[in-house]
C-alpha cells in the first residue's frame, strides 16, 4: 500500500497545490489535503497558537490538527525564497519549527527548505527533496518535471480569472465550468495573500458577496510573472517578503491598465508584512484619488460586519461615478 | 545642515560626538515620552510594530525643533526594520515636512550607495576623509565605552545597599561622557566613571536571582519602551544580563557575521535565520539555561514577526531546559504597572523554584 502523505490544505496550497500533488503521487505517495477551513479547524489552531500570531497561521496549525491522525506522514515545507532578493513571511520561514513546538503527538514532518534564490538552485531543489523523501534523485527530477507541467497549467487557469479553488478541480478534470463570467459593472482589485483571500471562512465570503454587489474581481493571480515585469523597480526598495511584492506590483500593473473603480485590501489582523504593504498603498491611492479600504480579518470576523463594509464601499463608489 | 537620528539607548551621546565633529549642527533626538509615542501612533500604521511608531514620533519632535535631515539606518530583512526609512519618508513628505532622510544601507548590501552617502556628509561639512575615520575612530571609542558603563552599572545595581544611587551615579556618569571630546579625554572619563560605579556601597553577601533579557533590538534598549525592565529589576534585587548591547551588535553584523555559535545552539529548535532577533532570542534562551541563569525574560514589540515564532518555540526550549520564560508583549497600550506587576510574580516564582529547587515551572506568556 502506498504511504499517505498530509498536506494542510492553506498557505502555500492556494499558489503550489497542483505541483506537490503531483509531485508526490509521481514518486509513490498518496496525497491527503485536509478539508476547507471550518469552526473547528479554526478553533483547534487558536488553541495551540500563541495569541498574536496571525490568522493563517493559526489556521494552518488547525489543519495540521485535523490530519495528524490520519496520515503516515505530513508535508511542512519551509518557503525560504523563489528567486533572488526575497524572502517569505518570518512565519514561513519558521513554520516546521513554530508546528513542531506547539503540536504534541505529530507523525513524521517531511520539511524541506524551498529555496530557489541561489546558484544551482534547481539541483539543490531536487536534492533536498530526495534527501527528505528517501527516493532515487533521477527519479525525484522526473517527478518535479511531471509537476512543473501541471502547475503551469494551474497558473493559467488562474491567469484567466478561475478561483483556485475552482481551477484546482477543472486541472483534475472533476469540474467543467465555462469561462469565468465578469458581468459587473465595477472593477475592483481585491488584492491580498491567496491565502487569506480564497479561503472562504476567514474572509467570510469576501468574494462571493462582491460578485453578489455585481462586482468584477481581479486579484493578484491574475497577473503573471511577466505582465508584473516592468512594475518590479517601482518602489525606491523592494520589499523583503515574496507575496507582498507580488501584491504591491500588481497593484500598480491594474492601476496601468486604466478602469479600475476601488482597491479592496485584505489583510490579516497583526500582519507583519501588510503594515507596511498597507500603508504604501493607501498613500499611493489617496495621491491617484482612487477609493480604497483596508478589510481587516481575525478569527472572529462576521459575515453580517464584512457585508455592510462592502456594501457601504460599493454603493459610495456607484455615487461617485454619477458625479463625474 | 541640522541633522538629527533616532533614539536609541545611550547611543545617541556618540552619534551626536560624530557628527558635531563633522561640521554640522546637531537637534539631538529627545527622549521618547508618552508625547513622542501619541505623534508616532497617529500617523504610523495600526499594526507596524512599536519601534516604527517612536521612530516616526522622535523624527517628528526633532524636525518641530528645526531638523531638516535624519539620518537612518535600512536593513536587507526579512524583518521590516529595513523599510521603516522608505515609510517614514513617505509618510513625512505625506504631512508635508521637506526633509532630507539619508538611509545607510549595510555596507555589504550596497557598498557604492554607502561611501557615496557619507562622502555626501562629509562634502556638506567640510571635512576630509582622513578627519572622518579619525573622528569615527573616536565616536566608535564613546560608543563601546557607553556599554561598557551601562554593563558595569546593571552588575553593581542589584548589589546597592541604597536603592537608586546607583541610576543617579550613572546618570552623572553620562553627562561626564557627553563632555568628553578627544580621545584622552575620553579614557579619563571613562576611568573616573568606573571609579564613581565602583565606590557605591554595596552589600556582597546578597545572592540575587538571575535572569537573562533577550528579544528585539530596540525595545530591549530603549529604556522607555520597555518600561525599564532591566532596572526594575534590579531594584528589586535580581542580577540581569541582556544580551544586546549595540556595539556588540555592530561588531558582530556589520562586516562579517560572527553570531555562528548562537546559530548553532539553537538548531534543534530553529533551522532557518528568521530575521531579527527571533535565532538569537532562541538560542540565548538555551545557552542561558546552560549557564545556571534561574529565568528568562523575552520583551518584544506586539507584531514583531521573528519574536512570534521565537514566543511559538521558546515554551518547548522551556519545557525541555527547565527554564522559566516570561514573554512581555509591548505596544502603545502598555503601562509601567502592568509589567511591574508580571515582574514581581515572576521573580516571586522564580524564588520559589529556587528555594524548592527542580519543579517545572514552565513559561508565561505576558498577555
Amino acid at each position: 500500500m502506498k504511504p499517505t502523505i498530509g498536506f494542510p490544505a492553506t498557505l502555500f496550497y492556494y499558489t503550489d497545490a497542483p505541483f506537490w500533488y503531483t509531485f508526490f503521487e509521481n514518486i509513490g505517495y498518496k496525497v491527503i489535503f485536509s478539508s476547507a477551513t471550518n469552526n473547528k479547524t479554526l478553533d483547534a489552531g487558536i488553541r495551540v497558537t500563541v495569541t498574536d500570531a496571525c490568522v493563517p497561521i493559526k489556521v494552518y496549525h488547525g489543519h495540521v490538527i485535523a490530519l495528524k491522525d490520519k496520515v503516515d506522514c505530513l508535508f511542512i515545507p519551509r518557503y525560504v525564497s523563489l528567486e533572488k532578493k526575497e524572502t517569505f513571511c518570518p512565519k514561513f520561514l519558521g513554520l516546521p519549527s513554530m508546528v513542531r513546538s506547539s503540536i504534541p503527538g505529530l507523525p513524521e514532518i517531511i520539511a524541506p527548505d524551498i529555496e530557489l534564490g541561489r546558484f544551482f538552485s534547481q539541483w539543490r531543489f531536487c536534492s533536498e527533496l530526495a534527501e527528505r523523501t528517501g527516493v532515487s534523485f533521477a527519479k525525484v527530477i522526473q517527478a518535479v518535471r511531471q509537476a512543473g507541467k501541471v502547475q503551469k497549467n494551474y497558473l493559467r487557469l488562474l491567469r484567466q480569472g478561475y478561483i483556485p479553488q475552482k481551477a484546482l478541480k477543472l486541472i483534475k478534470g472533476e469540474f467543467n465550468a465555462g469561462s469565468p463570467n465578469r458581468q459587473g459593472d465595477l472593477n475592483i482589485a481585491v488584492l491580498g495573500y491567496p491565502y487569506q483571500i480564497h479561503d472562504s471562512h476567514i474572509s467570510v465570503n469576501l468574494l462571493k458577496q462582491l460578485k453578489q454587489l455585481g462586482v468584477n474581481i481581479w486579484t493578484m493571480e491574475m497577473v503573471s510573472e511577466n505582465m508584473l515585469r516592468p512594475y518590479r523597480k517601482i518602489m525606491a526598495k523592494n520589499h523583503f517578503w515574496h507575496f507582498s511584492n507580488r501584491v504591491i506590483w500588481s497593484l500598480f500593473y491594474f492601476l496601468n491598465k486604466g478602469n479600475l473603480d476601488g482597491v479592496i485590501h485584505v489583510t490579516a489582523f497583526a500582519c507583519g508584512p501588510d503594515a507596511m504593504v498597507d500603508k504604501f498603498m493607501e498613500l499611493e491611492l489617496k495621491q491617484r484619488k482612487i477609493p480604497f479600504m483596508p478589510i481587516t480579518i481575525d478569527e472572529h470576523s462576521g459575515e453580517a460586519g464584512v457585508r455592510t463594509r462592502l456594501e457601504a464601499f460599493v454603493d459610495m463608489i456607484r455615487h461617485r461615478r454619477q458625479y463625474q | 545642515m541640522k541633522i538629527s537620528f533616532p533614539h536609541m539607548g545611550t547611543s545617541h551621546i556618540a552619534f551626536k560626538h560624530l557628527i558635531e565633529h563633522l561640521g554640522h549642527e546637531v537637534i539631538p533626538p529627545p527622549a521618547p515620552t508618552s508625547r513622542t509615542l501619541d505623534l508616532g501612533v497617529k500617523y504610523a500604521p495600526e499594526f507596524a510594530c512599536v519601534p516604527l511608531k517612536i521612530l516616526l514620533g522622535t523624527y517628528l519632535e526633532a524636525l518641530e525643533k528645526g531638523a531638516d535631515t535624519i539620518i537612518t539606518s535600512g536593513g536587507v530583512g526579512p524583518c521590516r526594520a529595513g523599510l521603516y526609512p522608505y515609510l517614514h519618508e513617505r509618510i513625512l513628505k505625506g504631512l508635508g515636512y521637506d526633509c532630507n532622510i539619508i538611509i545607510f544601507e549595510p555596507p555589504l548590501y550596497n557598498i557604492k550607495d554607502f561611501f557615496s552617502k557619507i562622502g555626501y556628509i562629509l562634502k556638506t561639512g567640510g571635512k576630509s576623509w582622513r578627519q572622518f575615520w579619525r573622528e569615527f575612530k573616536t565616536a566608535w571609542l564613546k560608543l563601546c565605552m557607553l556599554d561598557d558603563i551601562e554593563i558595569l552599572s546593571h552588575e553593581i545595581r542589584p548589589y546597592e545597599v541604597e536603592k537608586g544611587y546607583t541610576t543617579r551615579v550613572y546618570k552623572e556618569c553620562l553627562k561626564v561622557i557627553d563632555q568628553a571630546q578627544t580621545r584622552e579625554e575620553i579614557q579619563a572619563a571613562k576611568e573616573l566613571c568606573i571609579e564613581k560605579l565602583k565606590n557605591i556601597p554595596r552589600d556582597p553577601s546578597r545572592n540575587p536571582l538571575k535572569i537573562g533579557i533577550i528579544g528585539e533590538i530596540y525595545v530591549v534598549l530603549e529604556p522607555f519602551m520597555n518600561m525599564d525592565v532591566e532596572v526594575t529589576l534590579e531594584e528589586m534585587g535580581v542580577a540581569t544580563h541582556r544580551s544586546i548591547y549595540l556595539t556588540q551588535w555592530t561588531r558582530q553584523n556589520l562586516i562579517v557575521n560572527t553570531e555562528g555559535s548562537i546559530y548553532k545552539t539553537a538548531f534543534p529548535y530553529l533551522k532557518k535565520k528568521i530575521g531579527g532577533h527571533g535565532i538569537n532570542s532562541i538560542g540565548e534562551t538555551i545557552l542561558y539555561a546552560r549557564n545556571g541563569f534561574d529565568g528568562v525574560i523575552q520583551v518584544a514589540p506586539f507584531t514583531c514577526i521573528p519574536e512570534i515564532v521565537a514566543k511559538s518555540i521558546l515554551p518547548e526550549v522551556s519545557r525541555d531546559l527547565d527554564i522559566p520564560v516570561l514573554s512581555l508583549t509591548i505596544d502603545e497600550q502598555t503601562a509601567k504597572a502592568g509589567v511591574q506587576t508580571r515582574l514581581e510574580a515572576f521573580v516571586d516564582l522564580l524564588q520559589q523554584k529556587r528555594l524548592h529547587g527542580g519543579l517545572n515551572y514552565g513559561s508565561f506568556s505576558g498577555n
